[in-house]
């Protein structure tokens, strides 16, 4: 596993549900009633997944740093 | 003296009203709302069944009771958790919190993606044309309820799941259980569940026979058998079925709401007619607009003292968001009682907020998109077929909505 990731929210995609700052409140936050991430570089957790996958617009991607692999959301 | 002691002392609780405020009348949204969001943004209620709650009225009130983790749905599980309902859920997603609620929700999720859901359209579009062109055959007054409205959600979500469209007439009857408040007698709303439960477990075997099979109902089969301890069976089996019985009672029910309002708003039905590249936005402004819930359900309980409109919300109490009221909330909707198709910021609360926001939003977004555009273009004549006041309206039930909507074109 890579040492860390990188997580985009795409702010046109974001509908503001707020599903990733109750899934992952560490790592997500509303800012103006859209989602942004707490940090854009963070050590990888499976709860980042979660909140990518579980984003009902896919508005959020999580990176690998080293080789800028998308790692969610996955297909 | 203590300064708990102070808080609770500088905190008036007043005396609890009955909720809902009063007998739903078709889509009106009770005045009730809006004289609380002005004078008292969280109030005490009392529902028919279960504990005393708070509500909030005020949008940002309750976007922080969904939204905020520190409320959760958890633990109304030990509770008497107030409800429309005599009966109480103790299980599916509406009573997990994440972790355990992300289990669950991550696994439907993806198949619900505004993504997925597009690719599903023009399948949509040719369920909705067949039953338009049925309507159109069948000649006014026809029932729009029987022959578009109800067909049209249950076909998508029986090809999604994978549930054979064949067997609706069993599945819709077993479904008003999910919504039932008082419309059926306790002991058939568990009949019901239980029948539909029985029915999703047989197609969850029939599923480990044929493994192989490309829809949600495989994939959550697959899941469950890959990785035990991602999904029991009962849970397996409860959220198809609770998916299948979504997927019945909302959209169905918005569809003709959606119709009601427009017809009585025959301005800007005609202006949805002359420009059909309003529908996205026009379905947003309804989905705001009409009040579909009776009253507020799954109260949140707070897991720490939380200040919230003016209040202080103790630690294990629970607090009602009312979805309805917040979207009539003036100082985020200009001119919140009008319905603006055209309305170009609509943050409405429609479909939730938080963890639990609706998992089907994007899929009944598409649908109700399909069928008012499909209505509004292909029977320019719509209209209602008997007067209003013989309109007949749900009673007993979690929604509001028509039984049946007799209408020429």
């Amino acid at each position: 596993m890579s040492a860390a990731w990188r997580i985009g929210v795409d702010s046109r995609r974001c509908i503001g549900t707020s599903i990733c700052a109750g899934t992952a409140p560490e790592y997500f936050h509303l800012v103006g009633g859209l989602s942004a991430p707490l940090a854009d570089v963070v050590a990888p957790a499976e709860v980042v997944l979660d909140a990518a996958d579980s984003c009902p617009v896919e508005a959020i991607t999580v990176h690998d740093t080293t080789d800028d692999r998308l790692i969610a959301p996955q297909e | 003296m203590t300064e708990s002691a102070q808080t609770t002392e500088s905190r008036s609780v007043p005396p609890a009203r009955p909720y809902p405020f009063s007998v739903p009348d078709r889509l009106v949204v009770d005045p009730t709302y809006g004289e609380l969001r002005e004078n008292e943004p969280m109030t005490r209620v009392k529902l028919p069944y279960g504990e005393e709650a708070w509500l909030a009225t005020r949008y940002e009130d309750v976007r922080t009771v969904l939204g905020d983790v520190r409320f959760g749905r958890a633990p109304a599980v030990q509770r008497d958790e107030p409800r429309l309902t005599p009966r109480q859920q103790y299980s599916g997603m509406l009573t997990l919190d994440p972790p355990d609620h992300t289990r669950l929700r991550r696994l439907v999720a993806k198949a619900f993606t505004a993504r997925r859901v597009e690719a599903l359209r023009p399948r949509t579009q040719e369920i909705a044309d067949a039953l338009v062109d049925n309507l159109v055959r069948l000649g006014p007054p026809a029932d729009l309820v029987e022959h578009v409205a109800t067909p049209l959600p249950i076909q998508v979500i029986c090809e999604l799941l994978g549930v054979p469209y064949a067997d609706r007439d069993r599945f819709h009857i077993w479904s008003e259980a999910i919504v039932s408040t008082t419309s059926l007698p306790m002991e058939t709303i568990q009949e019901y569940l239980n029948n539909l439960w029985g029915y999703i477990g047989d197609l969850v075997a029939e599923r480990r026979r044929e493994p192989g099979i490309d829809d949600l109902l495989g994939a959550l089969v697959r899941a469950r058998d890959e990785n035990q301890d991602r999904l029991s069976e009962t849970e397996l089996v409860e959220l198809a079925g609770g998916l299948l019985a979504a997927g019945h009672e909302t959209t169905v029910t918005q569809i003709p709401n959606f119709v009601y309002v427009l017809l009585y708003n025959p301005d800007q039905l005609a202006q949805l007619r002359a420009d059909p590249s309003l529908v996205p936005a026009a379905v947003e402004e309804l989905l705001r607009y009409v009040p579909l819930g009776v009253g507020s359900s799954f109260a949140r309980y707070a897991k720490e003292d939380v200040e919230v409109g003016g209040v202080l919300v103790r630690a294990g109490e629970p607090v009602l968001g009312s979805l309805s009221s917040a979207n009539r909330d003036g100082t985020v909707f200009a001119d919140p009682d009008r319905l603006d198709l055209t309305r170009e910021q609509n943050p409405h609360l429609g479909f939730g907020h938080g963890v639990h926001h609706c998992v089907g939003a994007q899929l009944a977004r598409m649908e109700l998109q399909v069928a008012v555009a499909t209505l509004v273009t292909r029977l320019p004549g719509l209209r209602l077929a008997v007067p209003e006041a013989e309109l007949e309206w749900k009673r007993g039930m979690l929604v509001r909505g028509l039984l049946g909507m007799p209408v020429a074109w």
